[in-house]
């Protein structure tokens, strides 16, 4: 599943944000850390106030606040807010007699439920637990290193 | 199967209950707080589950209880299995239930870390378990005790 910007951008704004839950961030901040567009974020943002997840805070150290429930909120939830997850409808609608069409569309389904069941399951202090524990260290390090292209040439 | 969400909200005595392996007295509270829950009332199928993995090979099997026999706040049953398709033996946690007044207080988790500390005793180095894609809650519940996706797909098929 390929994320669009704007959703990663979410993501990566209420996660840093719901880390710590006190301290206001302004979108310039969150935007260098990340080498993201301030721009785009603080777009983003907005739209995240909107949907009631962060709060603007005006003034000196002003910036954004977390004001959701991370306990509650689950990665779909942010998600859904900038774009949809189905694989499914992606695909076009079959036609009359288009049975190898269907049978994909099928298939697709079947992710679509798994990948809707894991975002569903992981609210977002799950994620930053996750995040402290760093899972994906110990991931590579039992991960054979890739052969360069001149070994795979050989000799 | 019986699994429900664990983060439980804080008891009115404002103690934890002791968690400890089930005996035969508590298999009448867990057939109660099982009615509670799913509102099935299913005695043999928990009298079986008690001499299967409560009072035999309690070296592999763990049937732990939180509460005091006449009143139970929760349960929790798993076991070392050799496991199939080649994987080395892991532990495998296949009920949790905390009664529903005292969720959102963690006696859930201290479930889950109880049967864990017993798996690693018994030299087991994964814990897995299998839920309902459509039940967030209890997959939540797994997902904020650090579990994920594991190296199985569970694959199903009708046979009519």
């Amino acid at each position: 599943m390929k994320l669009q910007k704007a959703t990663a951008f979410a993501l990566y704004a209420v996660l840093e944000l719901a880390a710590e839950p006190g301290r206001q961030r302004t979108a310039v901040e969150i935007a260098d850390k990340y080498g993201i567009s301030a721009h785009h974020l603080a777009k983003v943002l907005r739209d995240l106030g909107r949907a009631g997840l962060v709060e603007a805070v005006r003034g000196v150290g002003g910036g954004y606040r977390f004001v959701g429930n991370a306990k509650r909120l689950t990665l779909m939830d942010v998600i859904g807010l900038f774009e949809g997850t189905s694989a499914e409808a992606d695909a076009p609608t079959p036609g009359e007699g288009q049975d190898i069409a269907s049978g994909l569309r099928y298939v697709l389904a079947e992710l679509d439920a798994q990948t809707g069941a894991t975002l569903r399951s992981i609210s977002l202090s799950t994620m930053l637990k996750l995040v402290a524990r760093r899972p994906w260290e110990s991931l590579a390090a039992a991960r054979p290193a890739r052969p360069t292209r001149a070994a795979r040439r050989g000799p | 199967m019986a699994r429900r969400s664990t983060t439980l909200p804080p008891q009115a005595s404002g103690e934890d209950p002791t968690i400890r392996p089930a005996t035969l007295a508590d298999v009448a509270g867990v057939i109660g707080l099982d009615e509670e829950v799913t509102g099935l009332r299913k005695a043999a199928y928990w009298q079986d589950m008690f001499e299967r993995f409560g009072a035999r090979r309690r070296d592999q099997r763990f049937f732990l209880v939180a509460g005091a026999p006449g009143h139970l706040d929760g349960f929790i049953i798993g076991e070392v299995r050799a496991w199939e398709f080649g994987s080395p033996p892991s532990g495998w946690v296949f009920a949790v239930q905390v009664r529903p007044r005292l969720r959102v207080r963690g006696l859930g988790a201290r479930l889950f870390a109880a049967v864990c500390a017993r798996f690693r005793t018994a030299g087991v180095a994964r814990v897995r378990t299998m839920v309902a894609r459509d039940n967030a809650v209890i997959h939540a519940f797994f997902r904020s005790q650090g579990m994920m996706a594991g190296p199985f797909i569970e694959l199903e098929m009708r046979l009519d």
